[in-house]
C-alpha cells in the first residue's frame, strides 16, 4: 500500500511543527540536546505518525508496537512526539529537565508514559529491543519492535553483541534505524572513531540494510513498510541525515550537539520553519 | 552439630537449576538466559525442559542484561546467570541502567561466586559482587546458606517485583538451615541468640559460624549465629537486636569486608547500635588458585578465624 500525497504532505507538516515544538522547549529549558532531536525528527514523526500501532490513553495497551530511543540523549524529540500523540498534555513540555518533571533530561520510564524504557546511557537500547521481539515472538504476538540509534552510538560494543543476537534468534518483527548524522560531542564521527561502512557491517551481521535519505519522508515510509515485509532476519534502515536539520541556524553544527538556541537563533529558526508549514 | 543434625550437602547452584525447572512448571512466563555458562550455572536443567524459554545470548553478558530488560517489558520473568564475576563486574552499568533504573523486574541468579570456585583463581573469584549490586537503588540482594534456602529463595523473588541480585556458590555445602524454616527477604534467621557476641554470618560462611559456635561453647562462650541472607534490605532489627543482647559483633562472609555483609552491619551499628565488630572476609585482597577449602582458610575465613574474631570482638567490648 503506497502511500498517499495528501499523507506525505500531513507528515512533512507534523515534522516540521515537532521541530518548533523541540527547539520552543529546548530554549526555554536552556539546556539539552538540538543536534540530534532534529536531525531525528522526519523518523520519529514516520514511526509515530504512519507506521506504529498504540494508543495513547492506553500505554500498556499488549497490542501496541514498542519504540525504544536508545540515543536517549534526544529526548526532546521523544517528549514533543508523545505529546503530539495525545500521551500527555503538550503544556507539560515546558517542565523539561525542571526538578519534580517527569521529562527527565534523558527518558525515564518509571515517570512519563509512552517511554518503554529509561535510556540515556548509550549502546544499551538495541538489547533491550530484542528481548521486546523475544517476547512478542513467545506469545506469537504480531507487535513489532522499532529502535532508534545514533551513529556515534555505534562504537559502543553492546551495539554489536546486540546486533548478533537479533540475526541469531531470526527477529524479523525487529525494524532498527541510525540516525546517520555524522557529527558525535567531539567532532565528526570519522575523526573521533569511525564507524563506516555501516551498511556493509549490518549486512555482515546478518540483517536486512536498507539505506534512505533521512529527511525525504517518502523514502522513509517506503523503508518502514519494506522492513515489515522482510522475514527471517531483522532489519536495519541507515537514514543519511543533518544535525540540526531544519534550520541553517544549527545544521551541520556540532556545538548543536548539546547546546541549546538563543532567543534570536529560535526567531529564525521559526521563521524558515513556519514558512516551511506555510507552503 | 548443626541443626537438626541434617548432614546432606548441596551445591547452592544445583539447587537454583532445580528451582527454575519447578518454576518453569508452575509459570509459563519464566524463561531464562545465559551467557555460555549453562552447564556451570545449572540453568541447562531449564534449558532441557523448557528449550523454547531459553535464551543462550552467548559470551555477551551486557547484551543479556539488556535482552532480559526487553523481556521483562514483554511481560517475562527473566531469570540471567552467569559467573557472578561476570553478571556483576562486567555487566554492572546494563544492571544499573536498563535494569534497576527503570525498575524492571529481573532476576540475576549469579553462581561461582567468592574464592571457593577455587582453581580458576583470582579473575573468577568474585569477591566485590555484594557490595556493587547492594549499592544500586531498587536492587535486592540475596545470598542463601544452603541448597534449601536457595529453592525457597528462588520461589520468593519471582512472587516479588522488581529487581533481584541472587548470589549462589559452586561447591556442595551443608544444609545448615532448619527443616521448618521459611525464607522470607529482609527477615534475618536466628540459629541461637547468645550471651556473649553474635556472629551475623551470609552465605557458605554460616556453616563455619555454626562450627564456630559449638567449638567457643566448649570454651564457655556463648556466641549466637544469624543467617543475614538478604543483605539489602537488611533486617536492621535483628542486627539491632544481636548488639545490644551480645554488645558484641562478628560478621562473617565469603567476600570483601568492604562494603558487603560487613559494611552493611557496620553501617546499622554505627548508626543506631554502637558495639565492638570484628569483620571476617577477604581484607582488601583479590583471590588466588586452590582448593575451596584450602582458600577458606588462607584467607582467614574458617570456623577457627571466626572464633578468634568472636575472642577479639569480646575483648574489645570488655576494654
Amino acid at each position: 500500500m503506497a502511500v498517499t500525497e495528501q499523507q506525505l504532505q500531513t507528515l512533512k507538516d507534523r515534522a516540521r511543527r515537532i521541530r518548533i515544538d523541540i527547539l520552543k522547549m529546548l530554549t526555554d529549558c536552556g539546556s539539552g540536546h538540538t543536534g540530534g532531536s532534529l536531525s531525528a525528527a522526519d523518523i520519529a514523526t514516520a514511526l509515530y505518525f504512519y507506521k506504529m500501532k498504540y494508543d495513547p490513553r492506553k500505554p500498556g495497551w499488549k497490542e501496541r508496537d514498542n519504540f525504544i530511543l536508545s540515543k536517549g540523549h534526544a529526548a526532546p524529540l521523544l517528549y514533543t512526539v508523545l505529546a503530539q500523540a495525545g500521551y500527555f498534555e503538550h503544556a507539560e513540555l515546558c517542565t523539561l529537565r525542571k526538578i519534580g518533571s517527569r521529562l527527565q533530561g534523558h527518558p525515564d520510564s518509571k515517570c512519563l508514559p509512552g517511554v518503554e524504557i529509561s535510556t540515556g546511557s548509550l549502546g544499551q537500547g538495541l538489547s533491550v529491543a530484542n528481548g521486546l521481539a523475544l517476547a512478542h515472538k513467545l506469545d506469537k504476538a504480531p507487535n513489532r519492535v522499532y529502535a532508534l540509534l545514533g551513529d556515534g552510538e555505534l562504537q559502543e560494543g553492546q551495539i554489536w553483541e546486540a546486533a548478533m543476537t537479533a540475526a541469531h534468534y531470526k527477529l524479523d518483527n525487529l525494524c532498527a534505524l541510525v540516525d546517520n548524522n555524522g557529527l558525535q560531542i567531539d567532532g565528526p564521527v570519522a575523526k573521533v572513531m569511525g564507524v563506516e561502512p555501516i551498511t556493509d557491517k549490518w549486512r555482515a551481521f546478518g540483517w536486512e540494510v536498507l539505506d534512505v535519505d533521512g529527511h525525504d519522508m517518502e523514502k522513509i515510509v517506503t523503508a518502514l513498510d519494506k522492513a515489515e515485509t522482510i522475514k527471517g532476519k531483522p532489519t536495519m534502515i541507515v537514514c543519511r541525515t543533518v544535525k540540526g536539520k531544519g534550520s541553517k541556524c544549527f545544521e551541520g553544527k556540532v556545538e548543536f550537539h548539546g547546546t541549546t538556541p538563543t532567543k534570536e537563533e529560535l526567531a529564525t529558526a521559526m521563521k524558515e520553519l513556519e514558512e516551511g508549514v506555510c507552503k | 552439630m548443626f541443626h537438626g543434625g541434617n548432614v546432606s550437602k548441596i551445591a547452592t547452584r544445583d539447587a537454583y537449576g532445580d528451582a527454575l525447572v519447578s518454576l518453569g512448571k508452575k509459570r509459563n512466563d519464566v524463561v531464562v538466559l545465559d551467557a555460555d555458562l549453562s552447564g556451570s550455572t545449572k540453568t541447562a536443567k531449564f534449558a532441557k525442559a523448557f528449550p523454547d524459554r531459553f535464551f543462550n545470548i552467548g559470551i555477551a553478558e551486557q547484551d543479556m542484561m539488556g535482552t532480559a530488560a526487553g523481556l521483562a517489558i514483554g511481560g517475562k520473568l527473566p531469570f540471567v546467570s552467569t559467573f557472578a564475576v561476570f553478571a556483576t563486574g562486567r555487566a554492572w552499568e546494563q544492571v544499573r541502567q536498563s535494569i534497576c533504573y527503570p525498575n524492571l523486574n529481573v532476576k540475576i541468579v549469579a553462581t561461582h561466586a567468592g574464592v571457593t570456585v577455587g582453581e580458576d583463581g583470582g579473575s573468577h573469584q568474585s569477591v566485590e559482587d555484594i557490595a556493587v549490586m547492594r549499592v544500586i537503588p531498587h536492587m535486592t540482594v540475596i545470598v542463601p546458606a544452603d541448597g534449601p534456602e536457595t529453592l525457597q529463595a528462588i520461589e520468593a523473588v519471582a512472587e516479588y517485583q522488581g529487581p533481584c541480585y541472587v548470589r549462589a556458590g559452586r561447591n556442595k555445602v551443608p544444609t545448615v538451615c532448619p527443616e521448618n524454616y521459611r525464607f522470607r527477604i529482609g527477615k534475618a534467621h536466628v540459629f541461637n541468640e547468645g550471651k556473649h557476641a553474635a556472629i551475623i554470618a551470609t552465605g557458605i560462611m554460616v556453616a563455619e559460624a555454626l562450627k564456630a559456635r559449638d567449638q567457643l561453647k566448649a570454651e564457655g562462650i556463648d556466641a549466637g549465629v544469624i543467617n543475614m541472607s538478604t543483605i539489602k534490605p537488611l533486617d536492621r532489627d535483628a542486627v539491632i537486636a544481636a548488639a545490644t543482647r551480645c554488645g558484641a559483633i562478628v560478621t562473617a562472609e565469603e567476600h570483601s569486608i568492604i562494603g558487603g555483609l560487613g559494611g552493611a552491619v557496620a553501617e546499622v551499628l554505627a548508626e543506631s547500635a554502637p558495639a565492638p565488630l570484628v569483620r571476617i572476609g577477604l581484607k582488601d585482597t583479590f583471590g588466588t588458585s586452590g582448593d575451596g577449602e584450602g582458600l577458606l582458610k588462607h584467607y582467614g575465613l574458617s570456623a577457627g578465624d571466626i572464633a578468634a574474631a568472636v575472642k577479639e570482638a569480646i575483648k574489645k567490648k570488655k576494654s
